[in-house]
């Protein structure tokens, strides 16, 4: 296809020269971690804990009637069992309303069952014992007694009329005259610009189709783990694996109706969250268990647990009709989707009307989401949520057009992109964006010119997501010696230490060898907003730029007194101090200035608590060659590109590690990967053997072309780099095996007996 | 819950006088890869395990008169690496060998496979393909029965409580003949079965088919042997046509269940797939 | 029933645990013996996250009953590198970025290592198919083979 150069690309828009930023060293926290020492969650103990272990719910929708924990509390070495009695209440009322609405109110439900159990393995109580092994027997001595309610499993049944009510007294908001009647509907959410039913008219070529996508789970392969103590003058300690200490402070204190001073969150190492570790399952339940008993309580899930009761992202049906002239202007777009909330209401639907069109410029533009809830888990963040099911179904009507119009899908994507000043659906009008360079990109790889054999198509697909700014906070302290600490508040998921390290060299002006980031407890930085949105680098990053840069500020403070000069004779290069005035004056490294700091006014740190501005939006495009076994259905993903306009890539490396496994889950997601619900609403694939994510021997190696269109809104250029990898696969591998089959695939996942009944259909 | 016990005999009699002193339930572990998921997550509990890989005659391969007899716990990636087994019988070690990982291959065996007793395991299609046969053991002695017995039904098998399997033996391979096994899975590894397909067949000087045996497995409660299938190779050249018959003779065995593996109809149109499939690479290695 | 008292090596040292049959090798591994390099992803077999070698065969120890241990040699993540330095295929991960979360790596390592044991110059194909038993949700796998290729490279001396 082409040498490795020609295939892996980075294309810098940028025209600027950094020293330390797009280097690729070794990850300050890699040793710990090929050689086994990192702490993860689980691997964590406390002196004379107790294991806590769940009891779950194995119906999909129940009233509980009655639980009896009488048995449970009188095996020998039980210290504590709690039900949904031992949690405060919480007022309904309570929420975060944004795009998706937090409740900590539903949140509290779900963590542990109050009145209802609404899917299979929903909590119900939990036991801490002096053993997990006597956990586990308590835990099945404790009855509960069940009204079993029929399941409403999937949005057809849930949206019917006379569907079973999960929630009573919930009716769909966003629709005028307010209905009255208890619905499973939570919301409705639109989005609008200009007239489509004028952009229609003017259409001389118009496609339609119907697409869903099944329930699938993050599948990150660490499970869910925490470590809690609650010593006797209520002060807590939680060791936890998340995407966010703070997040798991506040909903401790939330949901155990504590204070925030009382509780210190410990990030463990994390063993993948890709957004399904933004909430809370455990800590809330370990914390009341300790309070109970008035030991440390350790809880971790089996995967079995992972996938009954956390993570999944919705389910989701969508309807798309493109109009476009002959010349493939795009005139009119229309999308309908219903996105499963799971048990409680807030599925990303919202999120999905606003990303599906926003790779075109088109002014006339109706989105409609419509939040279902199911007795399926609720579902959380997975990675760009909702963009992928509305890019799936927007952009395998963009493959159809093309066909229809017989012209090439990326001319026709390049006629119509969005640019710098197109009007986003979403409101905004796009600043500097990268979206038509990442077409260039795709239009000039070597990939594009690769002759395909039969059974074999190429799929083209774009995507897009918002990216995130937010609260985070920074501290440079710069030791004794003149090595640096880089302090912050978000966890790493993915190497983001290694770019807190370069971003700060690059302002203190020293290898990166030389600094340390540490990612800090609750109680030794402010507060910091989760990692995720793609947020970390640009928003974090940000404030770690400004507490180095403040460092830097003091350090120059430090040599003026050390020369005796002016403050503003002295400049900052190279990591030293160096004065303008004259030349008498030796520059001054850092080593130097902090060695003498007791002399000019003690330690040297900079400071940093921002609401990072200006996050840069983000697209993708992705071309995946497939060839078909048109007498199995089965799928081999021969080729695969990945295109991304990055802003700028501060690690290349974990940018492009970004793309690939942003790109292998959209590959799970568009061929395999599914939630099997039996009729009565259990969970019939619960582990790794039937849940089936893409292993090694699946995927070919996955090419990246890094575009860097610099966001102005980062110093260096950032926009985020997490999110959008994911939004554009499911079309492109779905459009891919459409072209070799010969039949639209509009259903995911496409599985072997899905695509052989296609293809049997159609001959 | 009563405690586990645990035993590993160093022979086979020490092990037949174990299993047939057990107070409950008892269970046999071989290289455990299916034993030790079923007591994770609470499919048995039985009162004694009963650890059969430090018995020697059970972890070693036999040339004899009667062919290659392998001990029942003998791993995949020994019985791989066995090269005399593996030019003899290549299709019996395809279905071995596509049980899982690299790291599965380390535990699992054909006598575990076969005695798990699941309709889809991947080495039983290949060893009913083959005619092989297995060493059984229990406090009345020692006998013998063909592998096409041994599951009755998922999970169920025709051993005695007190019985377990030895060793299995591989007949001697008659001149030109071949065997393959051809599995179809969702992915490339990792995943059981839906459906399986062992074809094992001989051909005359003029590359007429003279003997042929062919099996499924995932397509019924039990590992099929198709009778039907082999006579459509029998007396042909394998040819188009024939190749044709069997497939259909296969779909036609055919009893299948809809899972979330695999549906009905899906399950019975593969399973003529790949029934043909294999047919054509064992006649391959006939030829060769 | 008492518990069971095993005698096993692991890393080359001496090691005795006391066990219940239901306790897989990797319970002992991590919650017996400290050795929490080996990670639990589904305790079925299906990640290899706790992969270890047994005897010089590759294996899941969650599949390995902690008493089965007796008498036999065991390799862990915790003894791959010396105190030195890190082996090729752990300095090969990192220079390539072949870990984002890090939670399978260990995982990976012990896996290269009995694949390049096994096979010195592996194709790609034969190392995907060799590691196909180990599941990575971050990376896609490309920067994985790249440096399971590279070590391969260096230690045969190319």
């Amino acid at each position: 296809m082409g040498n490795e150069e020609e295939l892996n690309r980075i294309i810098d828009y940028s025209g600027r020269d950094y020293k330390h930023i797009g280097t690729r060293p070794v990850r300050p926290d890699g040793v710990d971690k090929v050689t086994g020492r990192a702490n993860f969650g689980a691997d964590f103990d406390m002196n004379g804990m107790l294991h806590g272990r769940m009891v779950r719910s194995p119906h999909a929708h129940a009233k509980i009637k009655s639980i009896n924990v009488a048995k449970a509390l009188k095996l020998e070495g039980v210290k504590a069992v709690v039900t949904g009695k031992d949690f405060p209440a919480i007022d309904p009322s309570d929420k975060i309303v944004g795009e998706v609405v937090v409740s900590f109110y539903d949140m509290s439900r779900n963590v542990i069952a109050r009145d209802k159990v609404y899917y299979d393995g929903h909590a119900v109580a939990a036991v801490a014992a002096t053993s997990p092994q006597i956990a586990e027997r308590a835990a099945a001595l404790i009855e509960v007694e069940y009204e079993v309610l029929k399941p409403v499993m999937n949005l057809a049944e849930a949206m019917k009329k006379n569907a079973p009510v999960l929630h009573k007294g919930m009716t769909t908001e966003g629709v005028e005259p307010a209905p009255k009647k208890s619905s499973n509907i939570a919301k409705r959410a639109q989005f609008a610009l200009g007239d489509v039913e004028a952009g229609f008219k003017k259409a001389e070529v118009i496609v339609e189709g119907d697409y869903s996508t099944q329930t699938v789970h993050q599948g990150y392969i660490e499970t869910h783990a925490c470590v809690v103590s609650l010593a006797a003058d209520g002060m807590a300690t939680v060791w936890s694996s998340s995407q966010g200490q703070f997040m798991v402070r506040a909903m401790c204190a939330k949901l155990c109706g504590m204070d925030n001073s009382k509780i210190k969150a410990i990030p463990a190492e994390i063993g993948g969250g890709f957004g399904g570790k933004t909430v809370v399952y455990l800590e809330p339940v370990a914390m009341m268990l300790a309070k109970q008993s008035g030991k440390p309580v350790k809880m971790v899930m089996s995967r079995d647990e992972v996938m009954r009761a956390t993570g999944p992202t919705s389910g989701g049906h969508a309807r798309c009709k493109l109009g476009a002239l002959n010349d493939g202007t795009l005139v009119a777009g229309e999308l309908e989707m219903e996105y499963e909330a799971g048990a409680f209401p807030g599925s990303p639907v919202g999120l999905g009307c606003m990303t599906g069109f926003a790779p075109y410029n088109m002014t006339d533009i109706l989105c409609t989401g419509w939040d279902v809830v199911v007795n399926r888990p609720k579902a959380a963040a997975y990675r760009a949520p909702g963009a992928p099911v509305a890019a799936f179904a927007v952009e395998s009507a963009m493959d159809e057009l093309a066909l229809k119009l017989g012209m090439d899908p990326l001319q026709l994507r390049i006629k119509n992109a969005a640019i710098e000043g197109t009007q986003a659906p979403y409101g905004v009008k796009f600043g500097r964006i990268g979206n038509l360079e990442n077409l260039r990109a795709a239009e000039e790889h070597p990939h594009m010119s690769v002759p395909l054999g039969p059974n074999q198509g190429r799929g083209i697909a774009s995507g897009f997501w918002f990216n995130i700014g937010g609260t985070s906070s920074a501290e440079v302290m710069i030791n004794e010696d003149g090595t640096v600490i880089v302090v912050t508040g978000n966890p790493d998921i993915g190497g983001s230490r290694a770019s807190m390290a370069l971003m700060a060299a690059e302002v203190l002006g020293v290898d990166v060898s030389r600094i340390k980031p540490l990612v800090a407890d609750t109680e030794s930085v402010a507060f910091s907003a989760l990692t995720g949105g793609s947020r970390v680098t640009f928003a974090t990053g940000k404030a770690v730029i400004e507490a180095a840069e403040d460092a830097v500020k003091d350090m120059k403070r430090r040599a003026a007194k050390m020369w005796d000069v002016e403050l503003d004779q002295v400049e900052w290069e190279n990591g030293c101090a160096v004065c303008i005035e004259t030349d008498k004056h030796k520059p001054l490294s850092i080593a130097d200035i902090a060695k003498k700091s007791d002399r000019t006014g003690g330690a040297i740190s900079g400071k940093a608590n921002i609401n990072a501005q200006g996050a840069g939006p983000a697209f993708g495009t992705h071309i995946c060659d497939v060839e078909i076994d048109p007498e199995t259905g089965f799928v081999t993903v021969l080729r695969y590109t990945a295109i991304q306009d990055v802003g700028k890539a501060i690690h290349p490396s974990y940018v492009e590690g970004q793309m690939q496994g942003g790109a292998a889950q959209g590959i799970g997601w568009a061929l395999n990967e599914e939630y099997v619900y039996s009729d009565e609403g259990q969970l019939l694939n619960t582990g790794f053997l039937d849940y089936r994510v893409p292993v090694c021997s699946d995927l070919p190696m996955i090419n990246t072309v890094v575009v860097e269109v610099p966001n102005p809104g980062h110093p260096y250029g950032v926009r985020g780099v997490g999110e959008v990898p994911i939004v554009p696969p499911l079309a492109a591998v779905a459009n891919a095996v459409s072209r070799a089959a010969g039949v639209r695939m509009g259903h995911l996942p496409i599985s072997p007996p899905k695509l052989l009944a296609s293809i049997d259909e159609a001959k | 819950m009563a405690d586990i016990e645990f035993a590993a005999p160093r022979s086979v009699r020490e092990a037949v006088k174990i299993l047939a002193g057990a107070k409950g339930k008892a269970k046999v572990l071989a290289g455990g890869t299916d034993l030790l998921v079923q007591l994770r997550a609470g499919m048995v509990r039985p009162g004694l395990i009963v650890d059969i890989k430090q018995i020697p005659e059970l972890s070693t391969i036999k040339k004899g008169k009667k062919g290659f007899e392998i001990g029942a716990a003998v791993p995949g990636a020994v019985l791989g690496a066995n090269k005399a087994v593996l030019k003899a019988w290549p299709g019996v070690i395809e279905g071995l060998e596509l049980i899982g990982s690299t790291q599965i291959q380390g535990r699992a065996s054909l006598g575990g496979n076969l005695c798990n007793g699941s309709p889809a395991a991947d080495s039983i299609p290949g060893m009913i393909a083959a005619d092989a046969t297995c060493k059984i053991v229990g406090p009345k002695g020692t006998r013998s029965s063909k592998v096409e017995d041994i599951v009755t039904g998922p999970g169920k098998t025709s051993l005695k409580k007190d019985e377990f399997v030895v060793s299995i033996t591989l007949p001697e391979r008659p001149k030109k003949s071949g065997d393959a096994y051809l599995r179809f899975i969702p992915r490339t590894e990792m995943d059981i079965a839906v459906v399986g397909a062992g074809v094992s067949l001989t051909l005359d000087k003029k590359g007429v088919c003279t003997h042929a045996r062919v099996a499924l497995g995932a397509v019924a409660p039990k590992p099929l042997l198709v009778k039907d299938g082999a006579k459509a190779l029998i007396g042909t050249t394998v040819d188009a046509a024939a190749l044709d018959a069997l497939a259909a003779a296969a779909s036609a065995a055919c009893n299948p269940i809809d899972d979330k593996r695999g549906t009905i109809e899906y399950r019975t149109k593969v399973a003529g797939v790949l029934a043909r499939r294999a047919a054509v690479i064992a006649l391959e290695r006939a030829r060769a | 029933m008492a518990k069971h008292h095993v005698t096993t090596t692991i890393n080359g040292d001496r090691t005795e645990f006391l066990c219940d049959t239901e306790q897989t090798l990797l319970d002992v591994l991590r919650d017996e013996l400290g050795l929490t390099g080996s990670k639990e992803g589904c305790a079925s077999g299906d990640c290899g996250a706790c992969s270890v070698t047994m005897n010089g065969t590759l294996v899941c120890s969650c599949l390995v009953l902690a008493a089965e241990a007796q008498d036999a040699k065991f390799e862990t993540i915790e003894g791959v590198a010396s105190a030195e330095e890190l082996h090729p295929i752990q300095r090969h991960f990192l220079q390539e970025a072949a870990l984002q979360c890090g939670i399978c790596t260990p995982g990976f390592i012990v896996a290269t290592k009995a694949l390049l044991e096994h096979n010195p110059d592996p194709t790609e194909t034969e190392a995907r198919y060799w590691l196909a038993g180990n599941l990575c949700r971050c990376t896609g796998y490309d920067k994985i083979i790249k440096a399971v290729m590279n070590a391969a490279a260096e230690m045969r001396g190319a």
